[in-house]
Formats: structure tokens, C-alpha cells, sequence
């Protein structure tokens, strides 16, 4: 099984703040990791992989920076690494970037199945999987919970739900969104290490992969941001007071007009 | 302090840090307290490749030495000593086999334990015979094809654990010391068995049991090296292994320091953090010189080991006596600075103190190591004078 993992560099969210002028995130100085969903979709990869046997190979878009985190992804247990970057992509939205990585993914050669994370801790819009499965033109299921099974070409997966989870299966080629209850994610191995030290990451401009200038960055982009705030909080405090009962009583009433 | 890794060096830092940060430390406090062994742990650790650290690499291991392992058993020390010992316990166990066996037996046992696959067991300790390793009373005998074990060995590492244990035994009582030898026991060989988990103050998350040979027959070829090198082997053993000891107490020392100085900066009495006392701030500073001096010792001695020298005995006892005395000292003062607090067990510091006692105890006691180190002394003095 030829398996596709799309990772991001993403701010540690640990040290997450806003520019209070521009309302943008600051990024300068704030240590960059993998976003932890991308980790375990590259965990679930491996998995597969040493299953069913195969290749993983890690994508990411993003600047020369996002290096550090292919090589850690093959520290991890991925193969190979293409990273996907040319300043013609900056600025882009979900709609760009799905453009983009699906751009580049066809050009990298055939696979049988993409597994992303379900969304990027920066951006939070968990529609970049889904986004590229419809560029692709391949199935996708999110929010994966569990791999039951792989049948001639067929994954039998858990989705999780507000309510429980669903049985779903896809055939492939095809793409999973997971979430953090797939799997617990190693730590890198000392081969894996040293394989990726000396790794060399194929890199694929907008040239190489023969996008559309007016699809991709921020031409391409149809996310226009008007406004970026911090949410004011606007709780009440009430305190009640008496007995216990008389308490009781008075908080019924309060809460009658909202039945 | 920097001690100029290379960048091999560190990548095993790097890993082993890791692991320690993410695996061991949020568990170790429930391992301990349902004194569990660490099974998923050390199968994360083999899938790091950290097994095979000092195995050749015509085995399957990483092709490092002394320096290599004792890099990644300082960081599992700073996390859990108990884990930590069962890691270098299976490299204990091991070491008889890399120094003395035939290139068969290597053949056969060290990929396995290279990759974690098999763990290994080192086992010479018996009720009667610890610190005087002649009053062993396990018996080999030869009988056709085979050898026949009978005996009873004692607070075993790993033992019930492991798949491959390193058994002392007594083939020839008339010769002393020289008619003791070494055999491979595997877990799976007729008459072997393993007694109950012994209970024990630190290190709980460790197994410990004894070993019951009765009537334990074994082929031929599980002799390691020849007949009456048992002791020969044993020494060796040691001198390699001792470091490792030695760096649990500097990993320990270290996480007993972390705690102590991120505690005395948020405590606050009279009105101030209680780091800003000089009687913190003095005990503060001998713990954290005596870490980094013992760590010093260590490394330094770790790389004279790896070089392997003929004399090793002197530096690997010293490295281990320094270490874990300091262990026991600054993990006392980690829960002294902790005071009431310190003496929970809600915090780290009460468990770092019942598991640094075991560092003054095994793989020879601190006596035992001052007494090799007397003896060295006394016979290099006596070539120069």
C-alpha cells in the first residue's frame, strides 16, 4: 500500500499569541512543531504500511522551514519526503492549498490512500483533507477513529460521532481524516534518525507541478479575513442565597424562562 | 555543561529525552504504585532501537559502546529508575554472551536482543552468595548431551521477564572460584521456573524473583566460553556494566535537582520564594555540583571503558560508588527542600529516594566497590614503588 501523508508546520500551541495590533498571530519567535493530528495520521501510515507493506511518503506545503518536519516525520518511519514551496504559494486559503497539494500529489506518481490529520491546531478549519479529496477526485471519511480491516482494496474504519461512531468502508484510492484517539504516536527510532539526517527532501515549485498562477497563494484564495478578534466574555455571576431549599426554589425560577 | 556529543551522540540523547519526557515520566508514579512492569514502554524503547545500543552491528545492534548506553540510561534514570533498570538489566544479561560466547551463541541470541525482541537476565546472586561470590550453590553437571541445573538463585532482574538468562553455576567445587561457568538458560527450558514477584522498597515497577533450577536440563552448547570461565566472565560483566549504575544515579540526581529548584522557586514563606534563602540556596548548589561532578566521572568513564583497557575495574567502580552516593544524598535533600511536601506521595521526590537506595546495593555493593578500588590502588603502587 503506497500511502500519502500530508503534514504542517504549525506554531507550538503552548506559546500561541496575538498580535494585539494586527489581531494576526505572531509567529516570530515562537517554536514551530508538527501539528499533533498530522502526527497521527503518519502513525496510523506506518502502521498500515508495516502491516500490509508499502512506502509512506510525507508532503507538506510550506516554506523551506517546514524541512525540519519532513525530516522528523522520517525519523518516524516515513520513507520519502516532498515538500511542496515557492513564494507564489503564500497567503493561501484551504481552497488554494487543496489546489496546490493536489497538484503536487499527482505529479509525485500513483498511491493508494492519503491520510491526513483532521485539522491543523493554527488554523482549525479541518477542510483541507476533504477539500483535496474532492480535487482528487477520490473518497474520503473523517474523523477516523480506528482501522478494522483491509480487504481487496477495501478499509473498514471507525468514524468517530458526537454520539458514538459509525462502520464505514472505502475503497481505494482513497483519503482518512484521524483524530488523536487512533493511535499513540512513537517516539523517532536512532535509524530513522539517521536516515533522515542524510535524506535528500525532493522539493516541487509552482513550475514543477504546472499549477495555475491565479489558483494558487493569495490569488488563488477565496477566504478574505475581515476581522480578527478575541472573544469578550460575557458570563454573569448570580449568587444565591438561604437555605438549601430556598436556593433550590430560586434557581427553578431562574431557569423557567429558558424551558 | 557541554560535553561535546557528537551528533550521533545526541540523536540517542535526543530520543532517549524523548522517551522519558512522553512515555515514562506521566506514568511512572502509577507503575510504582502498582508495582507494574513496563512492558509498553520498553517495546517503545525497541522500537527506538535503543536495545542494541553496545551490540555489534553484525548482530543487529547499533555498533556503540559503554559511552552509548550510558547516554540513554542517564536519560530513562531521570524518568524512572525502575524502568531504567530493566532496561540495563537485559544488557547485563547480555554482556556474558558478547564477551565470552561462541560466534553461534551470538548469532542466535544477540539479534533478538538487539531489536527488543527478547529481553535478558543476568543471574549470580543467591541466598548465601552476594557479595562473596563463592558461596554459590547452584550446581552444573554434565549428563550426555546435556547440562543439569539445580539451585536457587536470588532477587533476579527481570527475571519472569526475560527470555534469556545468564546463569552462574558450579561445575567443579575442588577448583574455587575457577570451577564456576556460565550458561544461556532460556525461559522455556524444562525444570526452570520463576518464584513469586518479590516486594521491595524502590524500584517497584522492576521485576524481581528468583530463579528455581530443579533438574534443569539444558543442551551442551549453552555453556558460555569454557568450563571454570564463570568468574572470569562475571568480573568483565561488571567492569563494563557498573557505569550504567552509576548514570541512573546521575539521571536521578539530576530529576531530583529539577524538582527541588522548581519547587524552592514557587514556595513561598515569610513573604519570599524559599530560593531566596541562603540555607536552600547552599544545599541548592552542592546538589547541583555534585551531579555534574559525578556526571563528569561518569562520562569520563564510560569512554576509558569503551576504549577497552586492561584496567577497567578502578574506573568503573569509582564512577559507580561516587554517583549513587551522591544519588541517595540529593534525592534525601530534594525531599528535605520539599519538606512536608517532599514526603508525599503526590510528589516525585519520596519515590526518587526509595529508589536511589537500590544504586548503593546492586551489582555490588558501594563496600564492595570501595574494596576493588583499594586493591587496584594497592597494586598499582606496588608496580611503581
Amino acid at each position: 500500500m503506497n500511502i500519502i501523508v500530508c503534514i504542517k508546520q504549525v506554531p507550538d500551541a503552548k506559546d500561541v499569541r496575538l498580535d494585539p495590533k494586527t489581531n494576526t498571530m505572531a509567529r516570530e519567535g515562537v517554536e514551530s512543531i508538527m501539528n499533533p493530528f498530522d502526527r497521527h495520521a503518519l502513525e496510523e501510515a506506518v502502521r498500515l504500511k508495516e502491516q500490509h507493506g508499502g512506502t509512506v511518503t510525507v508532503v507538506s506545503m510550506g516554506p523551506p522551514q517546514a524541512e525540519t518536519v519532513l525530516r522528523e516525520a522520517v525519523a518516524c518511519g516515513a520513507d520519502a519526503a516532498v515538500l511542496v514551496s515557492d513564494r507564489a504559494f503564500a497567503g493561501a486559503d484551504t481552497w488554494a492549498t487543496t489546489y496546490t497539494l493536489g497538484k503536487a500529489i499527482m505529479k509525485n506518481g500513483p498511491f493508494d490512500l492519503i491520510v491526513c490529520g483532521k485539522q491543523a491546531i493554527d488554523g482549525d478549519t479541518a477542510q483541507v483533507g476533504p477539500g483535496l479529496a474532492k480535487r482528487l477526485d477520490i473518497p474520503y471519511v473523517s474523523y477516523v477513529r480506528k482501522i478494522t480491516g483491509f480487504e481487496r482494496g477495501v478499509l473498514s474504519l471507525q468514524r468517530l460521532m458526537d454520539d458514538g461512531y459509525d462502520e464505514v468502508e472505502i475503497p481505494l484510492p482513497g483519503l482518512l481524516t484521524v483524530v488523536k484517539e487512533i493511535n499513540e504516536p512513537r517516539v523517532p527510532s536512532l535509524k530513522g534518525k539517521m536516515k533522515a539526517k542524510s535524506l535528500s527532501i525532493k522539493t516541487l515549485n509552482a513550475e514543477d507541478i504546472g499549477a495555475d498562477p491565479d489558483s494558487i497563494g493569495l490569488p488563488g484564495s477565496t477566504t478574505q479575513v475581515v476581522k480578527v478578534f478575541s472573544p469578550e466574555f460575557k458570563g454573569q455571576r448570580a449568587m444565591l442565597h438561604g437555605t438549601v431549599d430556598e436556593q433550590v426554589e430560586q434557581l427553578v425560577h431562574k431557569l423557567e424562562p429558558y424551558l | 555543561m557541554d560535553y561535546f556529543l557528537t551528533e550521533e551522540q545526541q540523536m540517542i540523547v535526543d530520543i532517549a529525552r524523548q522517551i522519558a519526557d512522553d512515555k515514562i515520566i506521566p506514568v511512572r508514579a502509577e507503575l510504582d504504585e502498582k508495582e507494574e512492569f513496563a512492558t509498553e514502554i520498553l517495546n517503545d524503547i525497541a522500537q527506538a532501537d535503543l536495545f542494541g545500543l553496545y551490540i555489534p552491528e553484525e548482530y543487529g545492534g547499533y555498533g556503540g559502546g559503554c559511552f552509548e548506553i550510558v547516554l540513554a540510561l542517564e536519560q530513562f534514570g531521570r524518568g524512572c529508575v525502575a524502568i531504567a533498570t530493566s532496561f540495563a538489566a537485559s544488557a547485563l544479561g547480555a554482556y556474558p554472551i558478547l564477551l565470552s560466547g561462541s560466534e553461534e551463541m551470538k548469532q542466535k541470541y544477540m539479534p533478538d536482543v538487539a531489536s527488543g525482541k527478547k529481553k535478558a537476565a543476568f543471574a549470580l546472586t543467591e541466598a548465601n552468595a552476594g557479595s562473596d561470590a563463592s558461596g554459590i550453590q547452584t550446581t552444573a553437571v554434565p549428563d550426555g548431551d546435556e547440562w543439569v541445573l539445580n539451585g536457587t538463585k536470588q532477587w533476579i532482574t527481570n527475571a519472569g521477564e526475560a527470555q534469556i538468562y545468564s546463569v552462574v553455576a558450579i561445575t567443579d567445587r575442588s577448583k574455587g572460584a575457577r570451577g564456576a561457568s556460565m550458561f544461556v538458560v532460556e525461559d522455556t527450558d524444562p525444570g526452570f521456573s520463576c518464584g513469586p514477584k518479590e516486594k521491595k522498597m524502590g524500584i517497584r515497577a522492576s521485576a524481581t524473583c528468583e530463579l528455581i533450577f530443579k533438574n534443569c536440563r539444558i543442551p551442551k552448547d549453552r555453556l558460555i566460553g569454557r568450563e571454570g570461565m564463570g568468574f572470569i566472565t562475571v568480573m568483565k560483566t561488571l567492569d563494563l556494566s557498573r557505569p550504567g549504575i552509576a548514570i541512573l544515579g546521575v539521571g536521578l540526581g539530576q530529576a531530583a535537582l529539577d524538582e527541588a529548584v522548581t519547587y524552592a522557586k514557587q514556595r513561598v514563606q515569610f513573604g519570599k520564594p524559599i530560593i531566596s534563602f541562603q540555607a536552600i540556596q547552599h544545599m541548592l548548589a552542592d546538589m547541583a555540583m555534585e551531579v555534574e561532578a559525578s556526571r563528569a566521572l561518569v562520562y569520563a568513564a564510560a569512554k576509558h571503558i569503551a576504549a577497552h583497557p586492561k584496567d577497567m575495574s578502578k574506573a568503573s567502580s569509582m564512577c559507580k560508588v561516587f554517583a549513587t552516593d551522591m544519588a541517595m544524598k540529593v534525592t534525601t535533600n530534594a525531599v528535605q527542600v520539599l519538606g512536608g511536601y517532599g514526603y508525599m506521595r503526590e510528589y516525585p521526590v519520596e519515590k526518587m529516594m526509595r529508589d536511589a537506595k537500590i544504586l548503593q546495593i546492586y551489582e555490588g555493593t558501594n563496600q564492595i566497590q570501595r574494596n576493588v578500588i583499594g586493591q587496584e590502588l594497592n597494586k598499582e603502587y606496588t608496580k611503581k614503588i
